[in-house]
């Protein structure tokens, strides 16, 4: 999978390349992995990738296709006719100025808006209209552009949030006296994927602490972390990067590289050209609630309409 | 996880929250023990304070309790109790009162016993609390405050109003092929004067599903006897009933943190965190805000009808706003979002706020031996003419029962700015079935706060 879409990918930039060669595509080979199955260590877990099914035309599969979208509030049209698809395994990247509609396609993707018109389907089932939380359960999660912790649980709560399909989450089976004890087998394998999670993007040391108390940088960290363990197929990470220290940005940047390589795929709205044009593959700018173009990052830096528009024609 | 883990955690909870309980209790009882001497109680007089101080404990820890899975735990501004309350006890109270035959003057009720009454008052209730909770819970929060407060204030008008103060109850009512003749002919809600609950005392109904009646008269005989020479009965049964209350106050605790330290009391967290998260990271919110809130409601039933069942009526003055601001300002000392919190706050505002400035008065009144107090304020005043501030000082000592809201008004403004988190700090308990410590990591997750145990509450 992933040496084809770095080949389709080929003229991207350096770090793109890099990323690619250090690591030979595990993602591809893992596709009979077991969801369910709760000793799954990290690895296997963000490796496995049920979505190998056959996609278009062209062979790339697309998890996430936009058809047509449209939402208006009151006479302001915020998106008009947005149309476009995330391919599997990519980083795509979602940019264009202040008021160009990013944020309320997400919501529209996510369900937190219901759209006026248009489609949204994932891994081909129409998922228009549902409410947020069934989108997610479909293996669709996002983060907030503001990071939004829950912040008076502790970073472990939070975590622990976060897993489909608990058991405990039936109010009967926490409360009777024995069917308890499968609700605590549960958390206990849970609780496993959790430590490895928080490992890996090395807040460990905070498992203890309230989110509340942590800095803005390891809300992010925290707030990537949390959307992973609900086992998605798609991260939609909105503004990931915003109130970001370097070094934290340069370690966000690599996690997102190293799931990426294992088969997560990643639509990212930004507003730092720079960051998405050298890290994602494909780059689809947004203005005034429409799509003005859609491409890799050579091609956006070349295309006239986005200079004009959204660089203001300085570049 | 291995078994001595979870005992060790165990311990260490009970250790911790064990010991302030009883302190605090402690604390109080001997308070009342202390007063009750300096007044020149006989052992009766103290055995009666005690009671009394049992009871509302009892009902204040209680309430708080249902009220934090509400407001402690989801976030869910209700400011109804009092209503969900009322529905309960009036809902018991028309199942279990002797039927009355027609034209009686009093109304009546279905004549089943209160092991029947008691369970049916508590659904009836749950039924409430999920017509109020499915439109209300998709409005944000302040709305579902106004149409709580609104709902409890029309449940005390239905009370008192003439329409429902009696109804006629067909001699035979069909339910498909099955035909019941109901002994009722007339209940109703009893309009302003309330129902005389004149069904079986519910002690004595309790004690004989137990099959303890016996024994526990024979025991009422053996103080009688002994200890007591002078009818003993009412004040045994005033003690036995506190103690009932206290059972049931250990069991709202325990169903009350099952449920919090569970997947399903970290849902109700997030929820209370921001609504939002959740949903994003899959929970149906709304079913699980519906969930939380019926069976919230449905203690808060239970808490009424045991509150108001021993009484030998209620009336629909009784369910009056102020008893749901009397449970929140509990839940608010003792600590929002703990179990432990919510049960000594109810326990202090009981033992302090509630009945304290009653007791009080009187220490203050047998210590100094003082005279009548002015009666009215304008008499009051007229001592600082001559800078006499003693019939002041009286007068207010005499209206202490009226002084009681302005008391508690200062003891929250003081919480506020000096402990707004509560008494026990709150939100503490961690929302999980284990141990969150690393596996395999001796359950220390390199913080020693966690070590002992201490975040893991």
């Amino acid at each position: 999978m992933s040496e084809t879409d770095e080949s389709a990918a080929g003229e991207s930039p350096p770090v793109e390349e890099t990323a690619a060669d250090a690591e030979p595509s595990p993602a591809g080979d893992d596709v009979s992995g077991d969801e369910s199955s709760p000793d799954t260590d990290l690895t296997a877990l963000v490796e496995d990738d049920p979505d190998t099914h056959a996609g278009d035309d062209d062979g790339r599969y697309a998890p996430l296709e936009v058809e047509g979208l449209r939402k208006e509030f009151g006479g302001i049209t915020a998106v008009d006719d947005v149309s476009f698809d995330v391919e599997e395994g990519t980083l795509t990247g979602l940019i264009g100025p202040n008021g160009a509609g990013k944020s309320t396609t997400f919501n529209l993707i996510t369900g937190m808006l219901d759209p006026t018109e248009g489609t949204v389907r994932f891994n081909g089932e129409d998922i228009t209209g549902l409410q947020p939380h069934e989108i997610a359960n479909r293996g669709l999660a996002r983060t907030f552009q503001i990071a939004r912790e829950l912040e008076e649980m502790t970073v472990l709560e939070n975590m622990m949030l976060a897993p489909k399909g608990q058991v405990g989450e039936s109010l009967w089976r926490s409360v009777m006296p024995f069917v308890r004890g499968s609700v605590r087998e549960q958390e206990t394998e849970q609780l496993e994927r959790v430590w490895e999670v928080l490992d890996f993007f090395e807040i460990d040391h905070l498992a203890d602490e309230y989110a509340g108390n942590l800095s803005g940088g390891q809300r992010k960290l925290l707030e990537m972390a949390r959307a992973l363990l609900t086992d998605p197929d798609v991260l939609l990470l909105d503004e990931p990067f915003a109130g970001v220290n370097p070094t934290l940005e340069k370690r966000l940047l690599e996690h997102i590289h190293e799931l990426r390589e294992r088969g997560y795929t990643f639509l990212i709205v930004e507003h730092d050209m720079d960051l998405i044009m050298n890290n994602c593959e494909r780059v689809i700018v947004m203005h005034q609630g429409q799509i003005l173009k859609d491409g890799t990052p050579a091609e956006i830096k070349e295309s006239e309409e986005v200079i004009e528009a959204y660089l203001g024609g300085e570049v | 996880m291995s078994a001595e883990g979870i005992r060790g955690r165990f311990e260490g909870l009970f250790e911790r929250d064990a010991t302030l309980v009883i302190a605090v209790l402690g604390a109080l009882y001997l308070a009342y023990i202390l007063a009750g001497v300096a007044f020149g109680y006989e052992l009766r007089g103290q055995l009666n304070s005690i009671a009394n101080l049992t009871f509302f404990i009892g009902v204040f820890g209680m309430l708080a309790l249902a009220l934090n899975l509400h407001w402690g735990y989801t976030g869910l501004f209700n400011i109804g109790i009092v209503g969900f309350m009322g529905i309960g006890i009036y809902t018991t109270a028309l199942i279990s009162k002797p039927p009355v035959g027609d034209g009686a003057a009093q109304v009546g009720g279905f004549g089943l016993p209160l092991l029947i009454g008691v369970p049916v008052g508590v659904l009836v209730t749950a039924l409430f609390g999920l017509l109020v909770a499915l439109p209300a819970l998709r409005l944000r929060a302040d709305y579902l405050a106004i149409v709580t407060v609104a709902f409890s204030e029309i449940v005390r008008f239905t009370m008192m109003s003439r329409t429902f103060q009696t109804f006629t109850v067909p001699d035979t009512i069909s339910l498909g092929p099955l035909a019941v003749n109901p002994a009722a002919d007339t209940v109703g809600l009893g309009g302003g004067g309330g129902l005389i609950l004149n069904y079986t005392n519910p002690l004595e109904a309790l004690l004989r599903a137990l099959f303890l009646w016996e024994p526990y008269l024979g025991f009422v005989g053996f103080v009688e006897a002994n200890v007591i020479s002078n009818n003993p009965k009412p004040v045994l049964d005033g003690l036995l009933y506190g103690i009932v209350l206290i059972v049931f106050v250990g069991l709202f605790y325990l169903l009350l943190s099952r449920m919090g330290k569970s997947p399903f009391g970290r849902v109700l967290k997030a929820i209370r965190e921001d609504e939002d998260v959740a949903n994003a990271l899959g929970k149906d919110t709304d079913r699980f805000k519906l969930t939380a809130f019926v069976v919230g409601a449905a203690l808060m039933g239970l808490g009424g009808i045991l509150w108001y069942s021993g009484r030998g009526s209620i009336t629909p003055p009784s369910f009056r706003p102020n008893i749901t601001f009397f449970i929140w300002i509990a839940l608010i000392i003792g600590g929002a979002g703990s179990n432990t919190g919510s049960f000594l706050g109810g326990a202090i505002f009981a033992g302090l706020l509630y009945e304290g400035p009653r007791y009080f008065k009187n220490l203050v009144q047998t210590a100094f031996e003082l005279g009548d107090a002015p009666r009215n304020f304008g008499e009051a005043m007229a001592g600082f003419a001559s800078l006499d501030p003693m019939p002041f000082i009286l007068y207010t000592l005499d209206s202490v029962s009226q002084l009681r809201l302005v008391i508690m008004g200062v003891v929250l403004i003081w919480l506020m700015h000096n402990r707004p988190e509560g008494l026990l700090g709150h939100r503490k308990e961690t929302a999980s079935s284990v141990d969150l410590a690393r596996p395999g990591a001796g359950g220390s997750t390199g913080k020693p706060a966690a070590a002992d145990g201490g975040e893991e509450q």
